[in-house]
């Protein structure tokens, strides 16, 4: 395979990813982003794996085992404290047009130059070497690829002239490719929709790539994992890579990369930069949490495979680890899978290298140069209307100077290491931005001295305990330095400080540099209390999730529209800033933008815009230039967020209060119509008592004056007169019994008497009681009664009650002559249930709902003679509900009806036999 | 809003249970010279637990 072809399908690809990433951008230009979805968005995370996971992992693997996973361990633990952390990062950094993670550091401590500045130079430092990784992967390969079908180990780079080096053209057309990609114009956002998009294009290449690699060398060379891995434990020293201890791996160093990563993954620049810039929705973060440890699970699963297998396929032939991704497949003849294999790792490459290095100009143009030129460049600055341009030259120059920074490690310091080392040194290095940041976001008490006291402290330690030794293997520093330490100080042994040994180099470090960092941002902060600024910053990052939408009280001064309108339009272009503005007029309510008021909210809105430029630290310089401030002292920013904190505590307690009181009222109310509702009833009740005592009482008394007034009534009438009155008392005394009975089950004063009752023998003397009624009227009884059924605790007499009202009922409304009744008793599951059955008219629905009320009675009442009190289904159904049963009705207008009740076994005598 | 608290809180569990499962001392428990289906036990255990968080997050967070 020839260099010219491998160059000629690079190019290809990375058009097509500049084709995804102009269609991308066309896309959020016309309003339909492409990139606004959760998967996405995890695909764009996965930019964390770049050549490193795509070749390094194996080369760590053939050496180390396991040694590879905590790298990816620890993300996808972290991962989980997303909800909380990141959630708090992306809100924080919309509220503050964040655009960097030098800017977000920068922010909290009060907008400060040189803690930007600072973190700006430790991110670019500490990256170096990481990008230096990927240049040296992409070189490898290419070299590899192109000597195929031979497989030859690449000569030392640093032997080659410079101009001759491929390497360094490598990095010119990264460079190039970069400045296409993300500095084609200024956005106020700095947000790249096309930029995304093609970082999750690439995502998706690599692993499928990487799958199909270890797809084949797992069940194309080999029989599947088992045979791999029984094959290489034959061989005694592939079967050391099988425990823990394998190639120096201690449970410290285990625990040291993990909580590496952890820090990493949330601090590196470009993961910044994905993560919480690029975020279009924070709920995108939700499904990320669990996709994004998916890729990571997902790429390393065949590296374990690919690396045993490539030991045993090149054992004793001096190919390097590194290679085994791209050189297994040329060992077996496939030039096509090889080559697919070096686009996956230039997918790899250039998607770290693009999105690292825009957010590192980023940095380097906002919290570096701009500083610079805002403090000593007032020539530069001062005759121009229309700034914009420089911003974008400042990027594109700091973006080629990154990347032959980056080849200029490699190659100094590039050969002397594995992919891993390498980047595990970059790790170390931006974890010194955790203490500072992760503490500004929880801690109120941390003050500017104190992060720049941390960040110097543990960047310097990373200097010493890492990145010269890094030099000193590689011959660039004399190697003895390692060995007897500064000064030839034992003690200042760069990989054994003071004497702490056993550690791996990189938990050495991690160790000594968090140790400082941390020691030092706590101590110095402790210093003093935070001043106006700090406090204000500290306020809005803080308590980012308690605000409302009015952060700009603590500002006081004056300005005009027009300079600030002026000066806005210098960085984003004056068009945009007229339309900016003019969206601010709107939301304010103001006609138009000559109207609006130059205040406190105003000047607020011009910084948070200018800081999408060019970050807020500049922004505050920039703003302040224009406008007259006068100093808010502590005293009074705290005075202010204090009353903000206690109007904040006295409302909620005010609206505590008023739910207090809502919820009272709403009972009282409650109450009430309960109240209402009863008094209702009761005067219901009573003028239903007294219209059924009337009806008796009238027909008696009639009847008695008739008897009275007529002596001569002869006997016949006299015997027919007397029988109606007598029966007429009989049901005047029924219903005063009734009424009281149903009063006294009411009131809960009945009286209950407990016996062991078998429904069966209840059920058979009711019937006995009403047979009579039933031969008077031809109406035939049928009882369907079990062999045997539990027996009951209850009271014999009210359940006898029950029957008897039951059966007369049924009676009453059937046709004589043909009327049928039924009645069963069955032992259902939870309790007894007897059906009384009928084949009378039957019930409509409405009727169904009322006669169980009281003085409710089935029939036409105004028409038909009333037969019953209307009140011996409301008894019974309390006296059934008493023993937690149910009474209920079934039926249908013109088909008969069955009313049930059933009994719960709750109250059946424990233990109790069956009665039958 | 606290749905979502809750959910947090079983994720901040969630993180808690791996570190411990694959950290010292429990990882060292499952470091010995066997293997099932030829996979060495570490391997298995490892990726297992990876596995694991996995799908417990994502059942935390989509259910």
């Amino acid at each position: 395979m020839t260099g010219a072809s491998i160059v000629a399908v690079s190019f290809l690809y990375l058009l097509l990813l500049f084709a995804v990433a102009y269609f991308g951008d066309k896309r959020a230009d016309a309003g339909r982003s492409i990139i606004a979805n959760p998967t996405i968005y995890a695909l764009s995370l996965a930019v964390y794996c770049t050549t490193w996971t795509y070749y390094g992992s194996v080369g760590r693997a053939a050496s180390s085992g396991l040694g590879f996973v905590p790298i990816f361990l620890g993300p996808t633990l972290v991962v989980a404290l997303w909800w909380f952390v990141m959630l708090k990062m992306l809100r924080i950094g919309k509220a503050n047009r964040i655009t960097s993670i030098a800017d977000f550091i920068a922010s909290r401590y009060g907008k400060s130059h040189l803690l930007g500045g600072l973190v700006t130079v430790i991110a670019v430092l500490g990256v170096i070497p990481y990008i230096a990784l990927q240049l040296k992967a992409v070189s490898n390969s290419f070299t590899i690829l192109a000597s195929y079908p031979a497989v030859v180990m690449p000569a030392k780079a640093g032997n080659a002239p410079w101009l001759a080096d491929t390497t360094l053209y490598i990095a010119l057309i990264m460079a190039a490719f970069t400045i296409l990609f993300g500095t084609r114009h200024l956005d106020a956002t700095e947000r790249h929709e096309g930029l995304v998009a093609a970082v999750a294009f690439e995502s998706l290449v690599k692993l499928v790539i990487f799958l199909a690699v270890g797809a084949y060398v797992t069940f194309g060379i080999f029989d599947g994992f088992g045979d791999i891995f029984t094959r290489a434990a034959a061989q005694p020293e592939l079967r050391a890579l099988m425990t823990m201890g394998a190639g120096g791996n201690s449970h410290g160093s285990w625990f040291a990369l993990t909580l590496l990563s952890m820090l990493a993954v949330m601090m590196l620049p470009r993961q910044f930069q994905v993560a919480v810039v690029e975020n279009v929705n924070e709920m995108h973060l939700r499904r990320a949490i669990w996709l994004f440890p998916l890729y990571l699970l997902l790429i390393n699963i065949f590296v374990l495979p690919i690396a045993l297998g490539g030991l045993m396929r090149f054992s004793g032939q001096g190919v390097d680890a590194d290679t085994f991704v791209l050189t297994l497949p040329m060992a077996y003849g496939h030039a096509w899978l090889a080559l697919l294999v070096f686009i996956g790792g230039l997918s790899a490459a250039t998607g770290m290298v693009i999105v690292e290095t825009i957010a590192l100009s980023t940095m380097v143009c906002n919290d570096l140069v701009m500083p610079l030129l805002l403090r000593w460049g007032g020539r530069v600055l001062h005759g121009r209307e229309d700034l914009s341009g420089l911003l974008l030259g400042i990027r594109r120059g700091a973006i080629i100077v990154i990347l032959l920074l980056g080849y200029l490690y490699f190659r100094l310091a590039g050969e002397a290491h594995a992919l891993v080392s390498i980047g595990l040194i970059s790790f170390a290095a931006v974890a010194q931005f955790a203490p500072a940041l992760l503490g500004g976001m929880y801690w109120r008490g941390g003050t500017r001295p104190g992060a720049l006291a941390g960040l110097c402290g543990g960047f310097a330690v990373w200097v010493y305990t890492l990145l010269l030794p890094s030099f000193a293997k590689s011959g660039w520093m004399p190697a003895d330095f390692l060995q007897s330490g500064l000064f030839g100080l034992a003690l200042l042994r760069p990989q054994e400080l003071f004497g702490v040994a056993g550690l791996d180099p990189i938990a050495h470090s991690l160790f000594w540099s968090l140790l400082v960092n941390i020691g030092a941002y706590v101590c110095v902060s402790l210093q003093r209390r935070p001043n106006a600024v700090e406090a204000q910053q500290a306020n809005l990052f803080v308590d980012v999730f308690k605000q409302g939408r009015q952060p700009g009280v603590l500002w006081r001064g004056s300005a005009r529209v027009g300079d600030l309108l002026r000066l806005t339009g210098r960085f984003i272009g004056r068009e945009r800033a007229r339309r900016a503005f003019a969206e601010y007029a709107r939301q304010q309510g103001v006609a138009s933008v000559e109207a609006l008021p130059a205040d406190a909210g105003l000047v607020l809105f011009v910084e948070t815009t200018l800081a999408g430029a060019i970050g807020s630290a500049s922004a505050r310089a920039m703003v302040a230039s224009v406008v007259e401030e006068e100093p808010l002292g502590l005293d009074e920013v705290l005075n202010i967020l204090d009353e903000a904190s206690q109007v904040r505590a006295y409302s909620r307690r005010l609206e505590q209060k008023s739910r207090e009181l809502e919820a009272a009222s709403r009972e009282l109310r409650d109450a009430n119509e309960r109240l209402k509702e009863l008094d209702r009833l009761k005067d219901d009740f009573m003028s239903s008592v007294t219209h059924e005592l009337r009806t008796p009482l009238t027909s008696i008394r009639a009847f008695s004056e008739m008897l009275l007034d007529d002596p001569k009534t002869d006997l016949e009438d006299r015997k027919r007169f007397l029988g109606i009155i007598v029966s007429e008392t009989e049901r005047l005394t029924r219903l005063v019994n009734q009424v009281l009975d149903m009063a006294k089950i009411e009131s809960g004063h009945a009286e209950w008497h407990s016996d062991e009752v078998s429904l069966a023998e209840v059920v058979e003397q009711a019937a006995a009681s009403t047979s009579q009624l039933f031969k008077d009227k031809g109406v035939a009884l049928e009882l369907r009664l079990p062999g045997s059924i539990p027996v009951l605790l209850a009271d014999r007499d009210r359940l006898m009650q029950v029957m008897l009202n039951l059966l007369s009922n049924a009676v009453k409304f059937v046709a004589p002559g043909d009327g049928r009744v039924s009645v069963s008793l069955v032992a259902a599951p939870d309790g007894l249930r007897v059906d009384v059955c009928d084949n009378g008219p039957g019930l409509t629905p409405e009727e169904q709902g009322i006669v169980f009320e009281k003085f409710r009675q089935g029939g036409n009442t105004m028409t038909d003679k009333p037969q019953g009190t209307g009140l011996g289904l409301p008894i019974s159904r309390q006296i059934i509900e008493h023993y937690g049963g149910r009474l209920w009705v079934d039926s249908a207008a013109g088909a008969g009806a069955t009313f049930s009740f059933l009994l719960p076994y709750g109250n059946s005598a424990e233990g109790a036999g069956l009665a039958g | 809003m606290i749905k979502a608290a809750l959910t947090a809180q079983r994720l901040v569990a969630v993180f808690v249970l791996g570190l411990v499962l694959v950290n010292y001392p429990i990882l060292s428990a499952f470091d010995v010279p066997a293997a099932y289906f030829g996979i060495p036990v570490v391997y298995l255990y490892v990726f297992g637990v990876w596995a694991a968080v996995i799908a417990l997050m994502a059942w935390i967070i989509e259910r």
